[in-house]
């Protein structure tokens, strides 16, 4: 499902200074249907690692499979294809200040061409789920942190991706709201999507008695 | 409402605006438009002219009413009768004393005669001939020594050579029309890149293909080049019509048609311009946005 193995990332700073290391020789493996914690401190990597997952960057060295497929051999277009079957709950949300939550939540399924009729169905039903039913038209400066952040959640989920990766997803939630977001997560997880999240809430960790993948200055150092 | 937001997921209206490029595509579609009627003017009057001009026949008899070389009357009725049974040529006129000194009054004065001047009779005539006239000449020295034969050949091609580099400096207004308004295009594009790359990197990240997003771009920047550039073209229609209007004394046979009164080639040109502008906006645009989106993994 994800695979990693003898992994690398390195920075490029446009060519002056040495390039940084962010990942260093990581391998682990996640089954279908898996679900893992992604702990480290800040700066340690979590966001680097889960960059490589959705392809948004590629290893200096190393093998990542993603959904059965080899990373390095994807054309741009199955790169595409490919995202399109991974949710991502972005650490700075990245929601498009121009369309309201409706839109925001309803542009992966457009971009997948799904019918309106599907996508109002998906979509109001998501919306339902995260609480936010009652500000469809709200756009993203209208509405608070948390709120935000729930529509970038519904926006990474409203399309059943195969794979969910999330970012520090209760970053700017009370304790109420990451209960019920991990509750949608888990409901998700159950239904057979494979998922990541990286957080440094420890007490949340400990709530949730999931596996975990620990990175400290790049290195993978605890997977169990 | 919804139908009109899902139109613009990208923001395109806002970053793609209805201002600079339609009025500079416009702008460059104005001069197409002169400059595609000048040139169309020049070849057709050009054409019209040259005729006219290659066939003309000119034929000089000094002394004609000494006795020709046989001495079987006079030069004049010896280079006539020549001529008449020329089939390459026709319409053999001699000119009359009152043409010729109107011709010369210029450099002789009003009455040249009465400067004692031994004149040249002259003939005009059209040559239909294929080859040169010089055979004619010949024919004409043998009964009549010192008659010049000339054609407006010469002058024919002048005309065609003035023609040609008008139509080389049309081609190079045109080539910079094109130029100018792919680099509008390309500008406009980066530029609107340039204010949505976040909103276009998340597109990305969403698993948005190339092909989906440069082709938002392409519509946007076709729209507003065949906007701005039927804008440009029905604006020249006026001014266009009014130079054909100050032409029309030098237009001889071209034909002109009723409503614009314009040259129907000239008419049936112009509807080109939009759909190059529009042709030009698309590729531009495509081309500006996927070359973009290669910095994107
Ligand atoms: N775009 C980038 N360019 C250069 N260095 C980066 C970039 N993103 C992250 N880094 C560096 O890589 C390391 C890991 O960062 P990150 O993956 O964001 O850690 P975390 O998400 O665990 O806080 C840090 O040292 C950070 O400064
Ligand atoms: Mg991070």
């Amino acid at each position: 499902m994800v695979r990693f193995d003898d992994v690398w990332l390195r920075y490029r700073h446009g060519g002056r200074a040495p390039a940084a290391e962010a990942l260093r020789g990581i391998s682990f493996e996640i089954e279908e249907g898996g679900f893992r914690w992604l702990t480290g401190p800040s700066g340690a990597g979590k966001t680097s690692l889960l960059k490589l997952i959705y392809l948004a960057e590629h290893p200096a060295r190393g093998r990542i499979e993603i959904l059965g497929t080899r990373a390095a051999r994807v054309t741009r277009r199955e790169a595409a294809l490919l995202r399109r079957r991974i949710g991502v709950v972005y650490q700075d949300f990245r929601l498009l200040p121009q369309l309201d939550a409706y839109d925001n939540v309803a542009l992966p399924m457009r971009l997948a061409r799904r019918s309106e009729a599907q996508v109002e169905a998906d979509v109001s039903e998501i919306l339902r789920w995260v609480g936010l039913a009652h500000r469809l038209h709200a756009r993203p400066d209208e509405l608070s942190g948390g709120e935000q952040q729930r529509i970038a959640i519904a926006r990474a989920v409203v399309a059943r991706p195969k794979l969910l990766v999330a970012d520090e997803p209760t970053g700017n939630l009370d304790d109420e709201q990451a209960k019920r977001l991990m509750l949608l997560i888990m409901a998700l997880n159950k239904l057979g999507t494979t998922v990541i999240v990286a957080t440094h809430n420890t007490a949340l960790v400990e709530h949730y008695p999931f596996p975990r993948l620990g990175l400290e200055h790049g290195r993978l150092v605890y997977d169990g | 409402m919804m139908a009109r937001r899902r139109g613009d997921l990208l923001g395109l209206r806002a970053a793609l605006s209805d201002r600079l490029l339609p009025v500079l595509v416009g702008a460059m579609s104005f001069l197409a438009a002169l400059t595609l009627g000048g040139a169309l003017a020049c070849s057709s009057l050009a054409t019209s002219w040259q005729g006219d001009t290659a066939s003309a026949l000119t034929i000089q008899v000094p002394q004609p009413n000494d006795p020709d070389a046989a001495n079987d009357g006079t030069r004049l009725a010896a280079v006539q009768r020549i001529l008449s049974v020329d089939h390459d040529v026709q319409n053999a006129t001699v000119l009359s004393q009152a043409k010729i000194n109107k011709l010369i009054a210029p450099w002789l004065g009003s009455d040249a005669a009465a400067l004692g001047l031994a004149l040249p009779a002259v003939i005009t005539a059209q040559w239909r001939g294929v080859s040169g006239t010089s055979t004619l000449a010949a024919q004409l020295q043998a009964v009549s020594p010192g008659t010049l034969v000339k054609t407006g050949a010469l002058w024919a091609e002048r005309v065609a050579t003035l023609t040609t580099s008008l139509q080389a400096c049309a081609l190079a207004v045109l080539f910079i029309v094109v130029l100018v308004a792919t680099s509008v295009v390309a500008v406009a594009t980066r530029s609107g890149l340039a204010q949505l790359h976040e909103t276009i990197e998340t597109v990305h990240g969403l698993g948005a293909l190339d092909s989906d997003i440069a082709g938002r771009f392409a519509a946007r920047a076709i729209w507003l080049g065949l906007g701005g550039s039927l804008g440009g073209t029905l604006l020249a229609l006026p001014v266009l019509t009014w130079l054909a209007w100050l032409a029309a004394p030098f237009a001889g046979p071209v034909r002109l048609s009723g409503y614009f009164n314009l040259p129907p080639t000239l008419l049936a040109t112009l509807p080109l311009l939009p759909a190059s502008a529009a042709l030009i906006g698309g590729v531009t645009a495509q081309l500006t946005v996927r070359g973009w989106l290669r910095r994107l993994p």
